[in-house]
């Protein structure tokens, strides 16, 4: 149920627009109509869920110290493991970023005989998350060959470099294999490593293969499925979604709507779900705050205005009823006048 | 909210980077590729337009493996009329025009094939010969 449910979900998708499709009239829904909204969806979803994360306080400082932390002079402080400034909280977010030091970091227990417990550092999922976020990154970038009328020329280098192999026309693409090895193997990681399958739910399951699903319908249609592919056609709908002035002008595969709608599909999705660790990187405490404590006190943002009260200052408030009740004062009241 | 003075800018980095394609084409769709017809006046072809649209390219590279890696020239035959496998010999004897023609599409869609690394054009042939 917890993979099979998403795997499911995803084949509805490609048949509600490999069918709707077919049927006259619904190319524009697919094409244009779909596309515009989700990415308004997806643009809006965004920002409410970085806002609403951005209104969230931060009641403690609870970053994750992994080195020495500024101390006296002669203590080496370990600055990108326990940054003491915002320029090297800079540094730290932007390694986490760009090269997932947190995956680097993982460690996976092990008993072998003896019986004796270990504790080796397991690089698989970063490895496996490096090949496909980056291909991901570059098949992104290059789609936009679509978009962009008259296109960069930085486009031309990237597709050289991509397809530098020259295999078969069209040409393979590197990050066409590499993204979809990346996938298979992420998704092999869930099913195959039993403590990670027990704690694999179904919105773990569902991007893995609605990125699958959009990954292998672009690869058919680019490779196998050529019939009906006409890429100047499919590039007039891109830049006219672009331009606000979308045309279909010609009877385009089914095959280019099913990739187009799990592709919308994956935006409405994006903002909604586990995806939003994309914008949500940023927003890690235990990774975007300074290793200061010891320096600088964290206020708890929620924390009421309490102004400090001494106890002569209780007694100057209360003397009297103290006085009333017997309690006994440091301060007599002041003698009453006759 | 807190640490707007960081938050907002980064988002609407975000918005910007996410929205590129529309204002980088500035609400201007571009020209349109207009591939020259066969000067000569040619009607036919080895499949239909359609099919040639959308699957030229992986036509060609069939033929450059039958004829180069297997040996099999055996010409195409089309509605009667032989065509001989190959980019000079057969597509380019009536779209002499390679820059009006081929790179029409080519350029609009960012497309770089590598036949021109080996394959000479109609046009550079005449500058070939001219030369002395």
């Amino acid at each position: 149920m917890k993979y099979g449910a998403p795997f499911l979900a995803v084949i509805a998708l490609v048949l509600i627009a490999w069918l709707g499709s077919l049927i006259p009239g619904m190319q524009y829904v697919f094409g244009v109509v779909f596309p515009y909204l989700a990415m308004a969806m997806f643009l809006y979803g965004f920002i409410r869920q970085v806002v609403y994360w951005g209104k969230s306080p931060v009641p403690f400082s609870i970053q994750t110290t992994c080195g020495q932390a500024k101390s006296l002079d002669f203590i080496k402080h370990n600055k990108l493991e326990a940054p003491d400034t915002n320029s090297q909280v800079v540094a730290r977010m932007l390694l986490e970023v760009l090269t997932f030091r947190s995956l680097f970091r993982n460690t996976q227990a092990r008993i072998y005989s003896g019986p004796k417990l270990t504790h080796e550092s397991s690089k698989w999922l970063w490895m496996f998350a490096l090949l496909f976020h980056y291909s991901f990154l570059v098949v992104l970038i290059r789609h936009m060959r679509l978009f962009l009328n008259p296109y960069p020329v930085c486009l031309d280098w990237l597709e050289f470099l991509d397809g530098i192999f020259q295999i078969g026309a069209p040409n393979w693409y590197i990050t066409d294999i590499c993204l979809v090895t990346g996938l298979v193997l992420l998704l092999l990681r869930r099913f195959c490593q039993t403590k990670v399958r027990y704690i694999s739910l179904a919105n773990d399951y569902f991007p893995l293969f609605l990125l699958l699903g959009i990954a292998i319908t672009g690869i058919l249609m680019r490779y196998c499925l050529r019939g009906n592919v006409d890429v100047v056609a499919i590039k007039q709908l891109a830049v006219g979604l672009a331009t606000f002035q979308p045309t279909i002008t010609a009877d385009i595969a089914s095959i280019f709507y099913i990739h187009l709608f799990l592709v919308c599909a994956l935006l409405v999705y994006f903002p909604y779900s586990k995806l939003m660790h994309m914008g949500g990187v940023f927003f890690s405490p235990t990774r975007n705050m300074r290793n200061n404590t010891r320096a600088a006190r964290h206020i708890n943002p929620w924390n009421p205005d309490i102004k400090p009260h001494s106890y002569a200052g209780y007694e100057d408030e209360f003397r009297e009823f103290m006085v009333d009740a017997g309690i006994p004062v440091e301060k007599e009241l002041p003698a009453k006048q006759a | 909210m807190y640490n707007k003075g960081l938050i907002v800018p980064g988002l609407v980095v975000f918005v910007i980077i996410a929205t590129f394609p529309f204002w980088y084409n500035g609400l201007s769709a571009g020209p349109v590729p207009k591939p020259e017809l066969p000067p000569g006046g040619e009607k036919q072809c080895v499949a239909p337009a359609e099919v040639m649209r959308s699957e030229h390219m992986s036509m060609l590279n069939e033929w450059r493996d039958e004829v180069l890696r297997d040996g099999h020239r055996v010409a195409v035959v089309a509605d009667g009329k032989e065509y001989r496998k190959g980019l000079q010999t057969a597509c380019m004897s009536c779209h002499t025009n390679k820059e009006k023609f081929c790179d029409s599409c080519h350029n609009y869609t960012a497309v770089q094939p590598y036949c021109w690394d080996c394959h000479l054009t109609p046009a550079n042939i005449v500058a070939k010969k001219e030369k002395p």
